[in-house]
């Protein structure tokens, strides 16, 4: 392939796919089944341009592929507050994925958009949330690829046989006990980002077995978990003993090896780790927006917050402005069975094909976001400048209902 | 020379070593306009990057990184080199996807964060090869 018999995008692609695996010291390439690009994504110039020289050198995808969020919202022109000449550029970039014969999925969350490959495939895909839940809980195998490398390995169908495509490397070296967290703690929507944030920050890029945790853990936690620890740290595989698919019990979550150590998980590591996804000031007491979706919203995801503008009565309609980042595939479910309509009653503001963190959407006066996610509130307040404050999906639909931080303390005690 | 580190993208360079305290998401966490680190939370919030021998003995967070290194390139505003912990399939892979690009590239090296601790405050030169010397 490096030597152009498939055209000069896909010997491009080749040589930097050869020279990552060189430098990686992976002894081959190993075929894989489908990618998920995060190159498509905005962040300058230099990305379009090289978007555009696999484009325009005839490259085409050689496995299905989906794409990642853009950084323009092409179904609600003006969601995104770009400088006319930026827009160009982004939407250039994401024409330019589209010829490279990737499908225009524009989500964070492929795995709930119809691409979800099976347990002990090969698949190349990027973006961290994506790389974590693909690794743990769908059991299929890929690195955490970096932009770029995903859009090569497409071309080529290939990719560099190390890290976690190896099962030696998918074996938890860490195991978290969490037997002194209390049940209803881990019935909360809310304990599994900072349980994920709190990993990312204590195990880096390790792989940990997490014990103690209900047999029955919603897909969207699962999500939520991953997308947090792939935030704070650099995690792309993570097994709950009795729930992922690599992990019936400790011993094969471990294979059988002794961990290199285990932490006892206690309320108070919890509590820190759920502080420090809150960057307003002490004493912040009024939001000025709430962002959900991230990653993407899911139709289980929407129905719960359904369920909860419900909950506070007819006619409940928010004072802050309510963003909620989703993609065109569950969009158009909420479209069809009427939710939509409901939530736009409430105040909700629907953004897809990009999020809130990745694209200038928020209010430019800047203020206090209220956020369900690790992620967003990782990310929110070096990209938007707005400081956090994290709570449960309830405790949002409540502020944004008051304007005032309304949060549920009892269950962290 | 000081020190030799494993080749992960070979080349020549100098600049003053700037140690990164904790590891950060280049994503999010260095503003591929001006250089500088922008995460709130990293304890080198502000400090600029162009130009330094930057040894990180961590990466962590967003895949994107690999695009936030290739603009820095392509600004002209990247590090002079970097020493990375261990070799790492984000940050290199900006460089060789620059290179590919026609940008000009810059000397990668993995060296175990012990051994990065080892490595003098001040001037630091690159040679091919991997050679760590005081500049």
């Amino acid at each position: 392939m490096a030597a152009g018999s498939r055209g000069p995008a896909v010997a491009m692609a080749a040589r930097i796919l050869g020279e990552t695996a060189a430098m990686l010291g992976a002894e081959r390439l190993v075929a894989v089944t489908s990618s998920h690009v995060d190159g498509c994504l905005y962040h300058g110039d230099s990305g379009v341009h090289f978007a555009e020289r696999l484009a325009g050198d005839g490259g085409r995808v050689a496995v299905p592929t989906t794409l990642n969020v853009g950084a323009l919202d092409l179904l609600h022109p003006g969601r995104v507050q770009f400088e006319p000449g930026t827009a160009e550029m982004a939407r250039r970039m994401m024409v330019a994925y589209e010829q490279l014969g990737c499908t225009p999925s524009w989500t964070c969350a492929p795995y709930q958009a119809g691409h979800r490959p099976r347990l002990g495939e090969h698949v190349a895909w990027g973006e961290s949330n994506a790389v974590v839940f693909c690794n743990s809980v769908l059991g299929a195998r890929t690195n955490r690829l970096g932009d770029f490398l995903d859009i090569c390995a497409a071309l080529c169908a290939r990719a560099p046989y190390t890290g976690l495509h190896r099962d030696e490397n998918r074996r938890a070296k860490v195991v978290v006990d969490t037997r002194k967290l209390s049940d209803a703690l881990k019935r909360l929507d809310a304990f599994y980002p900072v349980l994920g944030a709190w990993l990312g920050a204590e195990i880096g890029s390790d792989v940990a077995a997490i014990t103690g945790l209900p047999a029955a853990i919603p897909e969207d936690s699962l999500k939520a978990l991953g997308a947090a620890a792939a935030s704070s740290g650099a995690v792309g595989l993570f097994h709950i003993v009795g729930v992922t698919p690599e992990a019936p019990d400790l011993a094969a979550a471990t294979g059988g090896q002794p961990p290199a150590r285990t932490i006892v998980l206690t309320a108070a590591m919890l509590r820190a780790a759920r502080d420090r996804l809150s960057t307003a000031a002490a004493g912040t007491d009024r939001i000025d927006a709430v962002a959900v979706g991230s990653p993407h919203f899911s139709l289980a995801e929407f129905a719960a917050l359904d369920r909860l503008i419900g909950s506070h009565g007819a006619g409940a309609r928010f004072k802050v402005p309510f963003y909620a980042c989703t993609g065109r595939a569950v969009l158009g479910e909420i479209e069809r069975n009427g939710m939509l309509a409901r939530l736009g009653e409430a105040g909700v503001e629907l953004v897809t094909d990009t999020c809130v963190v990745v694209a200038p959407i928020l209010p430019k006066a800047g203020g206090v976001l209220m956020t369900n996610s690790g992620k967003f509130a990782h990310y929110a307040t070096p990209n938007t400048g707005f400081a956090t404050v994290y709570g449960s999906l309830a405790d949002c639909v409540a502020s944004a209902l008051t304007g005032r931080i309304e949060r549920d303390e009892l269950l962290w005690s | 020379m000081l020190t030799t580190g494993t080749v992960l993208i070979d080349g020549a360079a100098q600049g003053p070593l700037l140690r990164l305290v904790e590891p950060i998401s280049f994503w999010g966490g260095v503003d591929p306009a001006t250089g500088r680190l922008t995460d709130p939370r990293h304890p080198q919030h502000g400090v600029a990057i162009t130009g330094t021998v930057l040894a990180l003995t961590a990466t962590r967070g967003s895949s994107s990184s690999s695009a936030i290194m290739l603009e820095l390139l392509a600004r002209g505003i990247a590090p002079a080199a970097l020493v990375l912990g261990e070799p790492d399939a984000i940050l290199a892979l900006g460089v060789i996807v620059g290179r590919e690009m026609g940008y000009p590239a810059i000397p990668v090296l993995a060296l175990p964060p012990a051994a990065q601790a080892l490595l003098p405050e001040g001037k630091l030169r690159i040679t091919k090869g991997g050679n760590i010397a005081a500049a």
